[in-house]
């Protein structure tokens, strides 16, 4: 039992883990097959494990209503969700429109109540980025100055407007366009620090999966022996 | 000096630039009798076998021919029925294309020069896509013909036979192979030398003041925050913020603070309870382990995001872990994080989302300290082997481009550039 719990998940993690290596450096229909055959064993893994996200998630739910923590009504309003959003997906066969071209009531919901609740979601982030900015650009040190000399650039580069007042005020001053020093910071600089980044990210990353598959590392099964 | 003086100079400079001149128009416009002129049906052709394919192509070779300079035109058939026909058009190339180096394979790989060189696939001709169908075309033969025209004259070649076959090895990636296994070996050497003895860590503040936050947490009697990102736990950065996870809930348990994590895949959920448990078990602390620290919330980012947001709002933690990788939902966590006060240290590979996380955490741990946490946080010794063999992997990229970029600015200097495009190719990714 203890071979089933320990060493089995390590034999397998080794195997398939030097499987799914060396199968980079073989191009046979053979090894394309395999690896195909492995990403349609992990989409249905992943719909099993959905079911465990299922009663976890009702689990939390019901403890808040059972306890009448605070916000408890939130609770009912995911019973409710869940419950019509099933109902109208089987009505629905699960499509978003009729072959006819007709909305279905899963379609409606998904457009008029998802999407704009998405998008309010994701339209917050403007007004988080001005207040992220406020902050950043501070200037307490020197580092700090450069960041809001080459924001202030960025800035105007990106608003006709700016680029009209730039032109018009101190872009003479200038021996390069607005345009140019915008694309040599995020060519140059910008693009070189993000190499660096991604070469260590790399290392890091292929370190790290000789340590899962060597077995040197093995917290990600719940322990050391 | 009279001007017709200089008429005897003139004439003796036209008739000897004639012959030049006639010559340079006999190229661009040849007469129909020149013999190098006319297209003749080329020879040498072969259709082998595409290397280091999954069977996909054939490459189709044949000789250089005299008519080439005369902007000839080769069109390449494949019959999959008889040598007769019907003929499908598989590809057109100038006389001036079809060379070796237009395979794209590095010089090590390369098919030999010589010949012209094209590729063709039958299952982008003779395919439906299907799976079925796709094996039938890579299983049979094809007849293959070169057509060479110049638009007033057409040569048909002999027909040939060729199959595509798949390859056992890519040796355009013997380059990526050679790395990955020195590099392998490496940490792997320094692993078995962390047992021998103590190797020096350099200070990651953002890990230091891991401890803080928790102390902090703890006084202050709220939750504390741990999220592993937005990519399920086939992703590597997740696996490493779940490592982190770890670390991170022996602390929680020895100090008896509320430590929540809330999960957007079902998957990584699972394997992170597994984590926590084993934490607070090494801990001494398994009394204290609860089955909802880790829960699910959802898998749409929005959705998941505004959850969070609303938890962190209502519960006020004292302390945030962002780990893993993460896309738009970065800042709209770490901006509530900052809204009511928390401690918030991040952690990511997602070079897009970094700046965010500069400008709105207390700490930041930039790509590789992210896979190195774990290990730093442990101390174990033979997790920060591997850490000394991710700088030496650093160390040797250093030098690579350092001395990549010396030879390069020389070759270009001495006038070498084929030298530059050949050392290039070790380094490039096929």
């Amino acid at each position: 039992m203890l071979f089933i719990k320990r060493q089995f998940p390590l034999v397998v993690c080794f195997v398939v883990g030097v499987a799914v290596a060396v199968q980079y450096y073989i191009p046979h229909r053979i090894s394309q097959d395999f690896i195909e055959g492995l990403s349609h064993w992990e989409i249905i893994i992943a719909a099993f494990a959905f079911f465990l996200g299922l009663v976890s998630v009702t689990q939390v739910h019901v403890a808040k209503l059972r306890r009448r923590s605070p916000g408890w009504g939130f609770s009912l309003f995911f019973f409710g969700g869940i419950l019509i959003g099933v109902i109208t997906g089987f009505l629905s066969r699960g499509k978003q429109i009729t072959e006819a071209g007709a909305i279905t009531s899963f379609g409606w919901m998904y457009n008029n109540m998802l999407n704009p609740l998405q998008g309010t979601m994701f339209c917050l982030l403007g007004f988080y980025i001005v207040s992220a900015a406020y902050r950043a650009f501070k200037v307490r040190s020197l580092q700090a100055g450069v960041l809001l000399a080459v924001a202030v650039i960025f800035i105007f580069s990106r608003v006709p407007l700016g680029q009209y007042l730039w032109e018009a005020t101190i872009g003479g001053f200038f021996p390069w366009q607005l345009h140019q020093m915008v694309e040599w910071v995020m060519n140059t600089p910008a693009k070189a620090a993000g190499r660096g980044i991604l070469i260590g990210v790399s290392l890091g990353a292929v370190a790290t999966s000789v340590k899962i598959i060597a077995g040197i590392e093995r917290q990600y099964m719940g322990g050391k022996d | 000096m009279k001007p017709w003086n200089l008429l005897p100079l003139i004439l003796t400079a036209s008739l000897a630039a004639a012959p030049a001149f006639a010559a340079k128009a006999s190229k661009a416009a040849p007469a129909a009798e020149d013999p190098a002129m006319t297209v003749r049906p080329v020879t040498g052709l072969k259709a082998l076998d595409m290397p280091y394919d999954a069977g996909e192509g054939i490459l189709v070779r044949w000789d250089v021919m005299p008519h080439d300079e005369y902007a000839a035109v080769y069109v390449v058939e494949l019959s999959s029925v008889s040598a007769a026909g019907p003929w499908v058009k598989a590809k057109e190339v100038r006389s001036d294309q079809g060379t070796v180096a237009e395979l794209g394979f590095p010089f090590w790989a390369r098919p030999k020069a010589g010949q012209r060189a094209v590729e063709v696939k039958p299952l982008d001709l003779f395919s439906n896509d299907s799976d079925a169908a796709k094996a039938r075309v890579s299983k049979a033969e094809y007849f293959v013909r070169v057509r060479a025209t110049n638009g007033r004259q057409v040569a048909d070649s002999e027909v040939v036979t060729g199959r595509a076959e798949s390859d056992w090895f890519s040796m355009p990636r013997l380059n990526n192979l050679i790395f990955t296994l020195v590099f392998c070996g490496i940490v792997l050497w320094f692993i078995s030398h962390a047992r021998k003895k103590d190797l020096f860590l350099r200070r990651i503040p953002g890990l230091d003041a891991v401890e803080d936050a928790i102390g902090r947490a703890t006084e202050m009697g709220r939750p504390i925050y741990f999220l592993t990102g937005r990519l399920d736990i086939d992703s590597i950065s997740t696996i490493a913020a779940s490592l982190i996870l770890g670390e991170i809930a022996k602390r929680i348990a020895q100090y008896d603070t509320q430590l929540k994590v809330p999960h957007t895949y079902a998957m990584t959920m699972a394997v992170c309870q597994e984590i926590t448990k084993q934490a607070y078990s090494e801990a001494g602390r398994p009394d204290a382990y609860r089955e909802d620290i880790n829960f699910f919330i959802t898998e749409d980012q929005f959705a998941y995001t505004a959850a969070v947001n609303g938890m962190m709002v209502r519960e006020k933690p004292a302390a945030c872990f962002y780990m893993g990788y993460y896309y738009a939902e970065s800042l709209l966590l770490t901006e509530v994080g900052a809204s009511v006060g928390a401690i918030q240290i991040a952690g990511s590979d997602s070079e897009h989302q970094l700046p965010f996380f500069f400008i709105t955490c207390d700490y930041t741990l930039i790509g590789e300290e992210l896979y190195a946490a774990g290990a730093y946080l442990s101390r174990n010794p033979v997790l920060v082997g591997t850490l000394r063999g991710q700088d030496v992997g650093k160390a040797f990229v250093m030098l690579s481009i350092f001395f990549g970029v010396a030879f390069a600015t020389l070759g270009v200097l001495i006038g070498r550039e084929g030298w530059v495009t050949t050392m290039l190719e070790i380094f490039k990714s096929y």
